[in-house]
């Protein structure tokens, strides 16, 4: 592997890496300033949810702390139980998503567990440099490394793993990926630059998956990533996923584990996908405001119907919820949404406003006369 | 000659109930396949069950619980003691006159319900089944169903609106409930017998396979409480099916999982049985011309 990886890789590591100052030299200053910079430990959750934050900064910069441990393992997809070798960050699919503000240092510390089977990294979108810093944390199974960079843009950015060629696409393919979101020091703002802010944020994390399939059409199971490879590859080729899910597993976000709300309230849905472009919707509402490029810096677009999430980016909509009942937030392209897994349900609770809506009269025969 | 008379009859019929398939099946050309074992039957003793009547109800413009009724059973009613096998399905698929289920070539066991098959394709093996055995075979009524289940009978056990205000409670109420009814899905077909009888001695009834019904779905106007002065809107491109909880499929789905809307609770398969009429039925009365 590392072969391989030298050779297609190799020269742009080596590129990258000799661009950079060496550390001990940046230590004179810089250094001796960050290591007086307040520190934040900060415990990742799973998604949909999002760690505790602030959403305008109460302080000058500091530095947060973040451990991300990589964790291979069988994952089931969907509700027929189709289980493929999953790589995870933190153990979910899709990776847990960090919040830090502009001007924050990020300070990763990166784990590949003993009992893991292959190499992995990390490359973060809103990092600058050294292929966003995969060649600096490229480790083997048993190995940890720490990464510090500083978040000098605002928005919502993808991180994903991105260890060589080939390697780099089945490792997103496979469930690494995820988001940071870097907020204005001030918090967001609208198209006149005044203040806005939302009273829950959901993190949805789109995967496209490729599994294999036998000769009969049932889905194929492997014991480890490597026996998966070849195949896999092959399904990645055609370009057609298998599944398209939110949350790791078609249906993870409905029923019991639906998104829930209330009228009146202001939600920040934050999507993400690391691979291929999606398109998402809600069903019912609208987009208040959305940053369908993740970027704070930018004004937000107002009243979107669908918006367009790049396939390796994230984006950010606000969406105060003015009607009760049951949403389906979806991938717009609805063979997607509903055929490979797509949809998202939120629960609002409240009361109705029929000035919005109303069943003026309730289906019945057409009348004959 | 009179022989021919059965067959385009039959043909007739075929080609009313399957449309989608008319394209497959010969039928002047193809010849009756060896006669299944005899499959076993319950024969369940007249009776009185009180039936929640299938479809959508609106009282005064709003979702409305569905009115029971009683429902006699004045004859025996001889149903299949299990669902139709997968093996058994495969002899109609064979002999020409059923397409082949979904998930046919999966490696998996000849001893369980035939899963993947939509209403139209149970309507043609009952008109295969028939033509074989000189029997008259059909889909059992929703009520019929419901009299076979017995016990294990459950219609539509979700919330029914409540707050006329506010659409949205019931909606999420019923959300609620459908979650908590699928909590634990197991969706992959067991062997025939898995889920054992009911009080009648029928199998596997409400277990993970859902079952067609002959019902068509309806929306019925209540004007008043009174049923009769209902307004009723039936559409036959959609049917009852029957399991743990009560659906409505249109009637070339297979796969009752895509079958749904954006949200609501689909069942985990579509299969089915059939009920035999004893008495000679049209199908009989023609072959008994025919000799």
């Amino acid at each position: 592997m590392f072969t391989r990886r030298q050779a297609l890789m190799g020269a742009a590591a080596t590129a990258a890496l000799t661009a950079m100052p060496p550390m001990t030299a940046v230590a004179s200053t810089g250094e001796a300033d960050i290591a007086t910079l307040p520190r934040e430990k900060v415990t990742l959750v799973a998604p949909p949810f999002v760690h505790a934050h602030e959403q305008v900064a109460t302080s000058g910069p500091k530095v947060v702390e973040f451990v991300l441990p990589i964790e291979e393992k069988p994952v089931v997809i969907d509700d027929e139980g189709t289980t493929f070798p999953g790589m995870t960050f933190n153990g979910s699919i899709p990776g847990p998503m960090m919040v830090v503000h502009e001007g924050d240092y990020v300070e990763l510390t990166l784990i590949n567990a003993a009992s893991n089977s292959l190499p992995h990294n990390i490359d973060f979108h809103a990092a600058t440099g050294a292929l966003g810093g995969g060649a600096l944390t490229l480790i083997m199974p048993g190995e940890q490394v720490k990464l510090r960079f500083k978040a000098t843009r605002s928005g919502t950015f993808v991180y994903h793993c991105a260890p060589e060629g080939a390697m780099i696409p089945w490792h997103v393919v496979s469930g690494m990926s995820g988001t940071i979101m870097v907020l204005p020091r001030d918090g967001l703002k609208n198209e006149k630059g005044e203040r806005i802010a939302y009273d829950r944020i959901y993190y949805v994390g789109e995967n496209d998956f490729y599994v294999p399939r036998d000769e009969t059409g049932a889905y194929k199971s492997y014991d480890s990533p490597g026996e998966s490879y070849a195949d896999t590859v092959e399904v990645m080729r055609g370009l057609v996923p298998t599944h398209v899910v939110f949350n790791g597993a078609k249906g993870a976000l409905t029923g019991d584990n639906a998104m829930r709300a209330k009228v009146g309230e202001t939600v920040m849905i934050v999507h993400s996908q690391a691979n291929r472009d999606t398109r998402p919707h809600l069903i019912g509402g609208h987009g208040d405001y959305v940053w369908e490029e993740g970027k704070f810096d930018n004004p937000p677009a107002k009243n979107l119907e669908t918006w367009f999430i790049r396939g390796g980016s994230a984006g950010a909509a606000l969406y105060t919820f003015l009607q009760p009942g049951v949403y389906a937030y979806v991938n717009h392209n609805l063979i997607e949404a509903v055929e490979l897994g797509a949809t998202a349900h939120f629960v609002v609770d409240g009361e109705w406003n029929d000035d919005l809506m109303k069943q003026v009269e309730a289906p019945g025969p057409i009348p004959t006369n | 000659m009179p022989h021919h008379v059965a067959e385009a009859v039959i043909g007739a019929v075929a080609a009313v109930a399957l449309p989608v398939a008319i394209g497959l099946v010969d039928w002047a050309g193809s010849t009756p396949g060896p006669v299944p074992g005899a499959v076993e039957t319950v024969a369940i003793a007249p009776g009185t069950i009180e039936f929640p009547l299938p479809g959508e109800f609106l009282a005064d413009g709003r979702p409305a619980a569905a009115p029971s009724r009683s429902v006699r059973f004045d004859r025996p009613l001889h149903i299949m003691a299990d669902q139709v096998s997968r093996a058994a399905y495969g002899e109609c698929v064979t002999a020409g006159a059923c397409r082949p289920a979904d998930g046919t070539n999966s490696a998996r066991a000849a001893d369980i319900p035939v899963t993947g098959v939509s209403y139209l394709d149970a309507e043609a093996y009952a008109v295969w089944y028939s033509r074989t055995t000189g029997e008259t075979w059909r889909l059992p009524s929703a009520a019929e169903w419901a009299f076979a289940a017995g016990e294990r009978f459950a219609g539509d056990p979700f919330a029914v609106a409540d707050d006329p205000k506010n659409p949205a409670v019931a909606w999420i109420r019923r959300y609620e409930e459908e979650a908590a009814a699928r909590r634990e899905p197991d969706p992959q077909p067991k062997p025939l017998g898995h889920y054992g009888p009911n009080t009648h001695g029928v199998r596997d009834m409400a277990g993970n396979v859902w079952e067609w019904t002959s019902t068509c779905y309806s929306r019925v106007r209540l004007d008043s409480e009174l049923e009769t002065n209902a307004r009723t809107t039936e559409n036959c491109g959609v049917h009852v099916a029957e399991g743990r909880h009560r659906t409505y499929m249109s009637d070339f789905v297979r796969d009752g999982k895509s079958g749904g809307c954006a949200v609501g609770a689909p069942p985990d398969n579509l299969g089915f049985r059939l009920v035999r009429d004893d008495a000679p039925g049209w199908f009989a009365r023609l072959k008994a011309l025919a000799r």
